[in-house]
């Protein structure tokens, strides 16, 4: 077997970190920017603890926050038997892995939208009413494409950050092999067993070219809009 | 189509409370800075709530509707061109959010403001005038039942607003809807305005049709004396045979001026300030100055300065003139009596001259 061919094992990893930085990142993406609007054009009671709060993921350790998945959403939890109810199992699934490496990605997200939010002129949008805009027209049309280098922007770090999230998804939804073993876990798993050097090389080189494919097309998107 | 406004609105140290209507045509709203006239253009348009009031634009009560439902075209100090689209699409925007605007109504914004060459632009890629040309446009292309027009010149320096003041003009005579001019430039306002809303401290001083408020004397301390004189509405006639002069007939009389740049027939305003004015109680004879024309003392007003307003009255039409008190007192000036007016032909500004 040369050094080149790529295991099942190796193959299942990569595919499901792929799946589950996606889900993560469309997921979080529409809540993300209504987050993030609320907190950059509204003043409220409250404001600063949904600040806090949203950003606990990013200062937690992230076995804490799996851990908190664990107690909200574990087949136990407060809301796991609902949600199972409903047909939606999240403890130990590559669902439930999506939505660690959602809460874990969600604050970078939400950051990048809020700065390019905060970057739109609201004179721009007033004036957007005056010619027939509804808001959320004016949202559609005018708010979203001056933000969407931002929106980009904020998908590819969460994307990236959602393709390396290991302590909060090895807490909620453990290790296992097809199902929840995304690459970060499975390196970490094959780091545990002697002899293993050559597929976690394998799996370091495809994490690299994973991180560095999504930095690339990030900065290609970014120099399109540009130009627009 | 009018504009009927009754608005009543505070704003912590600030009230404004205002009733007044607006005609066709250019209604300028005049004050100093902070009197409340871009908060009043804000509130017709429904970007301020008003707290008490009605704002009824052609016959339908708009107090309620939002923004985007008031048919207000709205020109700010600043272009606020959408970034993100180029000329044609912000020219198209209103269009798109549905607006009814016609391909002929779309042509003639083009064509009035001369905006064909610049269609395929980037706002970035526009100068301070054309910036400001095409946002005029783009709220003329909003179906609009009244414009607003906020200090649309301020931002510009002179050249340019003269460049950009003959579009206004043509806007004006070709439109019949109500348009609010808000500015601080009495110039400004004498070329544009049909009538005339004089504020101070967020209430209403004086209004009526421009020539009426002009050549008000009571109007003269919020003008400034310095900018005071009346507009004279006359046509521009043949030059002058022997010497070649311009000439243009007003009803009472005629005025030399050195040179227009209208053609033969062409309606004109002149603005004459009350300082270029001088005032004599015999025919002058042997005077440089090419106008003199005689007239009744209609109205004299003293204010707290040094000067007094002189109105008179020669045919249909009134003048100010400003004298010192000391020479109103040796002239023995009084209401009823006549005088004759002296005006050098090269007393007008060109920049005062309009259609």
């Amino acid at each position: 077997m040369s050094w080149f061919s790529v295991t099942p094992v190796e193959l299942d990893a990569l595919r499901l970190s792929l799946w589950v930085a996606l889900v993560a990142v469309a997921l979080s993406l529409p809540f993300a920017v209504a987050v993030a609007y609320v907190l950059a054009r509204f003043n409220f009671w409250g404001h600063g603890l949904l600040n806090a709060l949203v950003h606990l993921p990013l200062v937690l350790p992230p076995v804490v926050t799996g851990y908190l998945l664990l107690v909200i959403f574990g087949r136990k939890g407060s809301f796991g038997p609902v949600l199972e109810a409903l047909g939606l199992k999240l403890a130990f699934t590559s669902a439930g892995a999506a939505l660690a490496a959602a809460v874990m990605a969600f604050p970078l997200i939400v950051r990048a939208i809020r700065l390019a939010l905060e970057a739109v002129d609201p004179r721009l949008e007033e004036a957007a009413g005056t010619l027939g805009a509804s808001p959320i027209k004016v949202f559609a049309f005018v708010t979203l494409p001056l933000i969407l280098p931002g929106l980009i922007a904020g998908a590819v770090v969460g994307f990236a950050k959602a393709l390396g999230e290991f302590g909060a998804t090895i807490t909620f939804v453990s290790n296992i092999p097809g199902e929840t073993q995304t690459l970060a876990s499975a390196i970490y798993a094959m780091l545990q067993v002697p002899g293993q050097e050559a597929v976690v090389g394998r799996m370091i080189v495809l994490s690299l070219i994973l991180s560095f494919g999504a930095l690339l097309l990030s900065e290609i998107l970014a120099r399109k809009m540009v130009r627009r | 189509m009018s504009l009927d406004l009754d608005i009543h609105l505070n704003r912590g140290r600030f009230t404004l409370e205002l009733k007044a209507t607006a005609p066709a045509g250019v209604t300028v709203i005049f004050g100093p800075s902070g009197c409340g006239k871009t908060t009043l253009l804000r509130a017709v348009a429904g970007l301020e709530s008003v707290d008490r009031g009605q704002i009824v634009i052609d016959g339908s009560d708009m107090t309620e509707r939002p923004a985007h439902r008031r048919a207000v075209g709205y020109l700010f100090q600043e272009p606020r061109l959408l970034p993100h689209l180029n000329v044609l699409r912000n020219l198209k925007f209103a269009q798109k959010m549905g607006r009814k605007v016609t391909e002929q109504s779309f042509d003639e914004v083009i064509t009035l403001l001369e905006l064909g060459h610049l269609l395929d632009r980037a706002p970035f890629a526009l100068s301070g005038g054309e910036a400001q040309r095409v946002a005029l446009g783009r709220a003329l292309l909003s179906a609009p039942k009244c414009l607003c027009l906020d200090e649309p010149l301020s931002a510009l320096d002179q050249e340019l607003k003269h460049r950009i003041l003959p579009y206004l003009e043509r806007l004006r005579d070709r439109t019949d809807i109500p348009i609010l001019y808000v500015t601080h430039d009495a110039a400004e306002m004498a070329r544009l305005a049909d009538h005339i809303v004089l504020m101070q401290a967020g209430r209403c001083l004086l209004s009526g049709p421009a020539e009426a408020v002009l050549s008000d004397p009571a109007a003269v301390p919020y003008l400034g004396v310095r900018a005071a004189g009346t507009v004279i509405s006359g046509q521009v006639m043949a030059p002058d045979p022997t010497t070649g002069l311009a000439v243009v007939g007003f009803d009472g009389g005629q005025l030399i001026l050195p040179e227009l740049t209208q053609n033969k027939g062409c309606n004109i305003r002149i603005r004459i300030l009350a300082q270029d004015i001088v005032l004599a109680r015999d025919k002058p004879s042997g005077l440089s100055a090419l106008n003199v024309f005689e007239g009744i003392i209609t109205q004299l007003h003293s204010g707290q300065g040094p000067g007094v307003m002189v109105q008179f009255k020669t045919g249909n039409t009134l003048f100010l003139a400003r004298v010192t008190q000391y020479s109103s007192r040796k002239m023995e000036l009084a209401v009823g009596q006549n005088i004759f007016a002296i005006v050098k032909a090269t007393a007008f500004d060109p920049a005062g001259i309009g259609t």
